[in-house]
């Protein structure tokens, strides 16, 4: 039955387009993302994939997911439960529901919940959606697939390429629903298959016809949703990946410094797509090596460190395992590295595609000997930008590796990034050694700040040997003499002592919190938009996020201290709140610890710090 | 300039008396001195173990490292900054026991770097324990019945990574040595050099047929490109082809094969390389053929890509993005 149309105007709308993996879910998510920020909306996106390539098709392990949300004014996450559902199979309904909020408009293939998709997704009976226990006034129940090849009779194309185009329909039907700009998604289309012009108009033709099938039927769930641009930052933008903005933190940086940028790297859920992105820009002189393993990736990252490069490698968990002999060799030789640390679940190989903080302890102490090592931690997406710009930064300047964390969220999740400008970036200088050193110099020599000098290969009169056996802080040899050990020790844990990074922000009500809220890394967007919830609800809240965790930013323990309640929220079993204990006389924490290896649940949040301010 | 090999020597090594090492370091100076690379541009890196602490004693510049890295530490160093010589050392140990992951695919991937294998066939800064080109039934502390596995052979390994030079010296051979240092330094692409040494104190005599000049005359047959395969005291004997194998005929027989270094197949040179008594043990350079290597490729796939692409700065990357603009 066709109603009335209806506009309604909202303050932010999330949704989830799923299917199997070979759907093109994650295209169909990218496209609505970009068409919405195209407008100014604020977007938050985050693809959930499975492990496996390819299982098998309509299988309930095959499902991918990708789910965006826009809003008229800024997102912070991608949303708890979706208000829209696309499910292009069974096996997606089954298994995706559970992320779709009470009141969400689901919209099936019902071409794909034949009595074998059934079967495959392990219902029992035909009434499926009986089953589920979804009101079937809210599913917007399309024979998708048979629309499509329809649609595409005429064009020439086999099923199977015309298949390919189903992820297109439902993109049309969801851009109808959202009132989206079609253009837009057409002019994506024509430049992402350029040397495709066939297969763009045929994508294109089939957008539209899912578009047209919503205005025509506009059917008991739909009316036309609207998602106005409000509190607009005027810039350039663009849509970012946190991979992607890593990738580019480390260009830009490499570029100001004046150095070669070299990544050596091997491939790793989810941090691969960091070498993906790098190993493109040849034009800008950056040299990638896919090594024959992670110790290879970080070491001959030291060796291109040595000759002079701005040298990072690439890894998850199990690559910073595998890589803390070389990265300590760096602690030791004092040279310049940055580690890039994509976290996912754990231990061993743990849950690949999937997100957790459980590396913190491990880059700060996982490694032999007295290690000290600055951490960063990336908040969101497009902090990724800055916040491995900022590594390159203290990891030259300071001549220290230095390891930059982000996660599978941060990684895979993308936002709007106001495109940067590197004039304005602030100045790297590595303290190169001085001429005027040439002949009284040894390669442990400091500058005022504590950091050794760098004397890269091709200097004349300033040849040296360096080498992970202890050094005379002097003569630079060889040296087992207790006292310089000791302060050659000190020297190294004093060097990173002295890196001077921002103090640490409280947000919300800093004056008069009843509850400080303390995060560190990508939970940042899900504990803001929990203190915002509990905000609006009448409670004094504050959230202090940590983005520098060594060394820590000076007023920590100030900021720590000043409250009577503080609850510490992590996706790990309470390693920085351990941590933040260790470094802050008395502070004695509550702590939220979740390790699922999906992103926090805002709605949980709030719940469990309601209670923990009630008690 | 003309350097000597005090241009490229410092400190005062610390190995045992009579250690092979010590000719070693005394040959490298001195090839050093006479390829002419200046000291400013040359790298030498090495891994864990006594021959690894020859970086010390280089007035260049160098990193004494991680045990069994040095090829992975090499190969970012000479492909971030391709100016330099950079002469990789290791034992036999840390070169094909910890290392021998990297000691494959630097070969494989062919970087520009003289690899140099020192192998005196046991672990030496541990204190004597077999190691991977230590015999089978070798006894050490660590296999006090004797080893129950067989060893690599160096050329083998090399060649079966598609290694593209090969060459053998001994440590107390200077000549020997310094030619085929500078061979190693003149073929572009990963270069290994296995120098057969002497620990005096864990595994003495371990090379002793042919460490001695005496014993080279009567024992090793030295191979230099387009000449004649011939050994003994007086030159007295060939080598030939013999079905698929080698046999040794009289110098004078037609059929004494001519080496040729720079052939492509392996087949011989790997016949060479692995000869054992009765056979002469061959020294010199085995195989040296030039291919394409790895970081001259990077640096040319660099260049054709700036040229192809529109893009050569962080600002320009940006535009090439769906940028939209909010006012």
């Amino acid at each position: 039955m066709v109603n009335p149309l209806e506009i309604t105007e909202m303050e932010d709308v999330v949704v989830r387009f799923s299917g199997d993996s070979g759907d093109g879910m994650q295209l169909a998510g990218n496209i609505f993302s970009t068409v919405s920020a195209t407008v100014g909306n604020s977007i938050s996106t985050f693809p959930d994939f499975p492990a496996d390539i390819r299982a098998p098709q309509g299988s309930l392990t095959g499902v991918s997911g990708f789910q965006v949300h826009i809003g008229s004014c800024q997102v912070y996450t991608p949303g708890d439960l979706c208000d829209v559902l696309v499910a292009m199979n069974a096996a997606a309904l089954k298994t995706q529901y559970r992320y779709a909020k009470p009141s969400a408009a689901i919209i099936i293939d019902t071409d794909s919940f034949g009595p074998n998709d059934l079967k495959k997704a392990e219902f029992q009976t035909a009434d499926y959606l009986g089953e589920m226990g979804i009101d079937p006034d809210r599913v917007i129940a399309c024979p998708l697939t048979q629309m499509v090849k329809d649609c595409l009779s005429d064009s020439g194309m086999d099923v199977k390429a015309m298949m390919k185009c189903r992820n297109m329909f439902a993109l049309g039907l969801v851009c109808w629903l959202f009132d989206r700009d079609l253009d837009i998604a057409f002019n994506f289309l024509r430049d992402k298959f350029a040397k495709k012009p066939a297969v763009a108009e045929a994508n294109i033709k089939v957008i539209r016809a899912g578009y047209d099938y919503g205005h025509n039927t506009h059917s008991s769930v739909a009316g036309v949703r609207r998602i106005e641009t409000r509190n607009k930052v005027p810039g350039r933008y663009m849509d970012i990946t946190g991979n992607k903005a890593t990738a580019y933190g480390l260009i830009a940086a490499a570029e100001k410094a004046g150095l070669k940028l070299y990544l050596g790297s091997y491939p790793i859920t989810p941090a691969t797509d960091i070498l993906h992105e790098l190993s493109k820009h040849k034009s800008l002189r950056v040299t990638t090596v896919q090594c024959e393993d992670e110790i290879a990736g970080c070491a001959s990252a030291v060796g291109a460190s040595f000759a002079g490069a701005l040298a990072c490698t690439s890894t998850s968990g199990p690559g910073i395992c595998l890589k803390s002999e070389a990265i300590n060799l760096a602690v030791i030789m004092e040279l310049p590295l940055v580690v890039i640390d994509v976290q996912r679940g754990g231990p061993a190989t743990g849950l690949p595609t999937k997100s957790e903080q459980t590396d913190l302890l491990q880059v700060l102490y996982g490694r032999n000997g007295e290690s000290p090592m600055p951490v960063i931690a990336a908040t969101s997406p497009t902090d990724c930008f800055d916040a491995a710009y900022n590594a390159c930064k203290i990891a030259l300047e300071h001549m220290t590796p230095v390891v930059l964390l982000t996660d599978g969220y941060v990684a895979n999740g993308s936002g709007a990034l106001r495109l940067p400008e590197l004039d304005r970036m602030p100045d790297i200088n590595p303290p190169f050694v001085p001429e005027d050193l040439r002949g009284s110099w040894t390669p442990y020599m400091r500058a005022d700040n504590g950091t050794r000098y760098w004397a890269v290969p091709g200097r004349e009169g300033f040849e040296h040997i360096l080498g992970g056996l202890e050094k005379d802080c002097n003569t630079g040899a060889i040296s087992t003499n207790p006292e310089n050990h000791d302060l050659m020790t000190r020297l190294r844990q004093q060097k990173v002592e002295n890196i001077t990074v921002p103090d640490l922000e409280v947000l919300g009500d800093k004056d008069d919190a009843e509850l400080l809220i303390v995060g560190f890394g990508g939970t940042y967007g899900h504990l803001h938009a929990a203190m915002d919830e509990l905000r609006a609800q009448g409670h004094k809240v504050a959230l202090a996020h940590l983005k520098y965790i060594n060394p820590l930013p000076a007023n920590t323990s100030e900021v720590l201290r000043k409250y009577g309640k503080v609850v510490v929220a992590e996706q790990n079993m309470g390693q920085l709140a351990g941590y933040l204990r260790m470094k802050v006389d008395g502070f004695v924490p509550h702590q939220y610890n979740e390790v699922k290896g999906q992103p926090f649940n805002v709605a949980t949040l709030v719940s469990e710090f309601t209670e923990l301010i009630n008690r | 300039m003309e350097y000597t090999n005090k241009d490229f020597s410092k400190g005062k090594p610390r190995w045992c008396p009579g250690c092979g090492d010590h000719f070693f370091l005394a040959s490298l100076h001195k090839a050093m001195a006479e390829i002419g690379v200046a000291p400013k541009d040359i790298a030498v890196i090495s891994g864990i173990g006594c021959s690894s602490r020859l970086p010390h004693y280089m007035a260049t510049y160098g990193m004494n490292t991680i045990h069994g890295r040095a090829a992975a530490i090499a190969t970012g160093c000479k492909v971030a900054n391709p100016d330099l010589t950079v002469w990789q050392i290791s034992g036999d140990g840390d070169g094909l026991a910890i290392g021998g992951n990297h000691f494959i695919h630097a070969n494989r991937r062919n970087i520009n770097l003289n690899m140099i294998l020192l192998n005196n066939r046991i672990y030496g800064l541990t204190k004597g324990q077999y190691s991977p080109t230590s015999p089978r039934g070798f006894v050490s502390k660590s296999s006090p019945y004797g080893t129950v596995e067989d060893p690599f052979r160096p050329a083998e390994l090399c060649f079966g990574a598609r290694g593209h030079f090969f060459a053998r010296a001994v440590a107390t051979d200077a000549p020997g040595t310094i030619e085929v240092l500078k061979a190693a330094y003149r073929h572009r692409g990963a270069s290994v050099c296995e120098i057969l040494q002497n620990c005096v104190i864990f595994n003495d005599g371990t090379h002793e047929s042919v460490y001695s000049k005496e014993g080279r005359a009567k024992n090793a047959i030295y191979l230099r490109q387009g000449e004649k395969m011939l050994f003994g005291e007086n030159n007295e004997f060939g080598l030939a082809q013999d079905g698929f194998g080698l046999k040794i005929v009289s110098a004078d027989d037609p059929s004494v094969l001519v080496h040729d270094a720079h052939c492509e197949d392996s087949t011989l040179q790997l016949k060479l390389a692995e000869m054992e008594a009765p056979f002469p043990l061959a020294l010199g350079v085995i195989r040296d053929v030039d291919a394409p290597t790895y970081d001259d490729c990077v640096t040319a796939q660099i260049e054709e890509v700036k040229a192809k692409k529109k893009y050569h700065n962080f600002a320009e990357l940006l535009e090439t993005n769906d940028i939209w603009t909010v006012e």
